[in-house]
């Protein structure tokens, strides 16, 4: 699938996955006695990358902007801390479908309804949803109120009695993310070039249109908004092995503002540009903490510039640079037509099945 | 229950309620006319808040404080508005919520910066220190009564300001076509630096009467915050007739539903929303 994009964002694509599973070579050469703290940083990158490619899933192709991911990355680091015996470790071969059975039912429920809604309404009810799960997560006792749950022991992954792979090895656990994150990249590019993803770009387009073309759309966006949430789950379940304790702040609206930042600082729409833009998000935040005890300001200022002058993200610069067709004017100006146009360029299929691409207008 | 403790309660809830109306308003008018989603709202309720703190403690006097906190606050709002919003109009909601997301970070680390992160407190203004017995144990500041009266003046004033005047004319008209209304002549870029300035100056405001009540923490705008979306939602984005009787109905039921249902009281406001979008899915009097 990855040819369809232009040559210099496969390479890069390729050289980043390959300088990721060369770490052991090249991580104590450069870091030295940071290495093994490095690469827990790159485990958590890794994560968030996941969780970010599961929102663009919404934001960019389905063109729903939720303000509520968190609460599914909170569900899966919750559904473990609750679901592990206390003074053994859980089989991920139960776990894993345990967590995307029960993010999957909430988000079913929680789609039901918010989907009713759009735009702006559509943002304020899977905020308040999230803010829903985190109250009660954050006053009841059972789930450890704020100080959330410790996880004791990883899950572990056996067949029979001999285990497959050791997760508590760190470069281990780091290779295991490595490969869902890269697993759920091809599935997700898979599944936009389908069928089923031509009728999800349809709905971002113009969801009316798709209705009088005889789609049942309601059912479409639901089962893009339950995998989605199984995604987001499985980050959660991965960042809660990684942390060893769930706790309610991984559920909460920053978090979920957070994420939202990663879609767009690596662009959305484009699946890969979001996996780039949690490792910038990151790197940044690293930096800034290092710089000032008031990083927070330093990082708002920086989302607010991004806003501004990048709103097509790392990938709009990789896809559509600069100097060679959008002046800075043009991209600084009208959003929508240019995240059309942008989305056009990654999406030029040959199966002539797109539907309706040049409306832009989606009801706000 | 009894008759004193329930009319203690229904009060509280009435003065909550009137407060979040003023939040909540400024919310929904910057929504219903500009057409941007403001997350920083509730930092302004914070920042509003520490300014009372602030300048009562230089000043000696609250009213004083408020009668400068007030034009700073505006002042704020236009220099943001300016700054940052005036290239989003034309965006998708996605940016207005990521870049007002940013400016929360930077506005809640430069209250850290200035004020530090302990939890302060305002002592009650004179002349409205006193309490009015309602019967023999039971009291009601008069100072919480005074903070309803004012809400209700100003809920009365936006009102006879949208409904009845010559500006209220244009910012209807604005809300409903805005092309037409920049065709008629009328600068509606002024016209929403004015909504935004003084949208982000009640939610202030509301924070400056709220100090001598709550106590003042850093977190205090995240919380009302998202409480104020919810009233938005239920009466209906843009709607201020909506937003006040949103803003009632959460105002009860948050000071109800910790007495009557505990087990449900974090997330009954949710509930009602949930509710109320299966029923009418854009609000109650959108």
């Amino acid at each position: 699938m990855l040819h369809r994009y232009p040559k210099r964002v496969t390479v890069l694509l390729l050289a980043g996955l390959a300088l990721l599973i060369a770490y052991p070579a090249w991580g104590p050469a450069v870091f030295g006695e940071s290495s093994a703290f490095f690469m827990e940083k790159l485990t958590l990158m890794l994560i968030f990358a996941l969780f970010a490619v599961s929102l663009d899933l919404l934001v960019g192709i389905l063109g729903l902007v939720s303000l509520g991911h968190a609460l599914f990355f909170g569900l899966g680091a919750y559904t473990l801390a609750m679901a592990s015996p206390d003074f053994s470790a859980a089989s991920l071969w139960w776990m894993l479908p345990l967590v995307m059975l029960v993010s999957g039912l909430v988000a079913a429920i929680v789609g039901l309804l918010v989907l009713r809604t759009k735009g702006i309404f559509f943002i304020m009810t899977t905020l308040a949803f999230g803010q829903m799960l985190f109250y009660t997560v954050s006053t009841s006792s059972m789930t450890g109120g704020t100080d959330g749950v410790f996880i004791m022991f990883r899950p572990s992954l056996a067949m029979g009695e001999t285990p497959l792979i050791d997760l508590d090895n760190p470069l281990t656990f780091f290779y295991f993310c490595l490969a869902l994150l890269v697993a759920v990249y091809l599935i997700l590019r898979a599944l936009t070039r389908s069928h089923f993803g031509q009728v999800l770009d349809g709905i971002h387009d113009n969801e009316h249109r798709m209705q009088a073309l005889g789609y049942a759309t309601t059912g479409y966006k639901l089962i893009a908004f339950v995998v989605s949430a199984m995604i987001a789950g499985v980050a959660g379940m991965l960042a809660a092995m990684q942390y060893g304790f769930a706790n309610p702040a991984q559920l909460g609206w920053h978090h979920s503002g957070e994420v939202l930042m990663m879609v767009i600082l690596g662009g959305m729409g484009t699946i890969f540009g979001p996996i780039l833009g949690a490792f910038a998000y990151e790197l940044l935040l690293y930096f800034y903490e290092h710089l000032t005890n008031h990083w927070p300001i330093l990082m708002g200022l920086t989302i607010i510039v991004a806003v501004l002058v990048l709103p097509k993200g790392i990938a709009g610069l990789l896809l559509d640079p600069p100097g060679r067709q959008a002046s800075l004017l043009g991209r600084l100006g009208g959003g929508k037509d240019n995240l059309a146009k942008g989305r056009q360029t990654s999406a030029s299929d040959s199966d002539g099945k797109s539907v309706g691409k040049s409306a832009g207008e989606v009801s706000s | 229950m009894d008759l004193a403790f329930f009319g203690v309660q229904l009060l509280n809830g009435f003065q909550y309620g009137l407060l979040l109306f003023l939040i909540a308003s400024g919310l929904t008018l910057i929504f219903g006319i500009m057409g941007i989603i403001n997350l920083a709202h509730g930092a302004m309720y914070m920042i509003g808040a520490y300014l009372a703190f602030d300048l009562t403690q230089r000043l000696g006097n609250f009213w004083l404080a408020i009668l400068i906190a007030v034009p700073i606050a505006v002042l704020l709002g236009l220099v943001i508005e300016r700054l940052f919003l005036d290239t989003l109009y034309k965006r998708d909601h996605l940016y207005q919520v990521l870049l007002t997301f940013g400016l929360i970070l930077v506005l809640n680390e430069a209250q850290r910066i200035i004020w530090g992160g302990d939890v302060h407190s305002v002592a009650l203004p004179e002349p409205f220190t006193g309490a009015i017995a309602l019967t023999d144990n039971l009291q009601y500041p008069v100072y919480r009564l005074f903070v309803a009266a004012v809400c209700l003046v100003l809920a009365g004033a936006i009102y006879w300001i949208i409904r009845h005047t010559r500006l209220g004319i244009v910012i209807r008209a604005g809300a409903v076509n805005r092309e037409m209304v920049e065709g008629l002549g009328i600068n509606i870029r002024t016209l929403f630096t004015l909504i935004f300035s003084v949208g982000v100056a009640l939610a202030a405001f509301a924070g400056m009467m709220a100090a001598p009540l709550s106590s003042i923490t850093p977190g205090m705008g995240d919380s009302i915050l998202i409480t104020c979306f919810v009233v938005v939602v239920i009466g209906g984005i843009g709607s201020i007739k909506g937003a006040f009787f949103g803003a009632l109905l959460i105002g009860m039921a948050e000071t109800f539903g910790p007495v009557l249902i505990p087990s449900l009281a974090s997330m009954l406001i949710y509930l009602i929303m949930a509710l109320v979008l299966l029923i009418k899915p854009r609000g109650l009097f959108a």
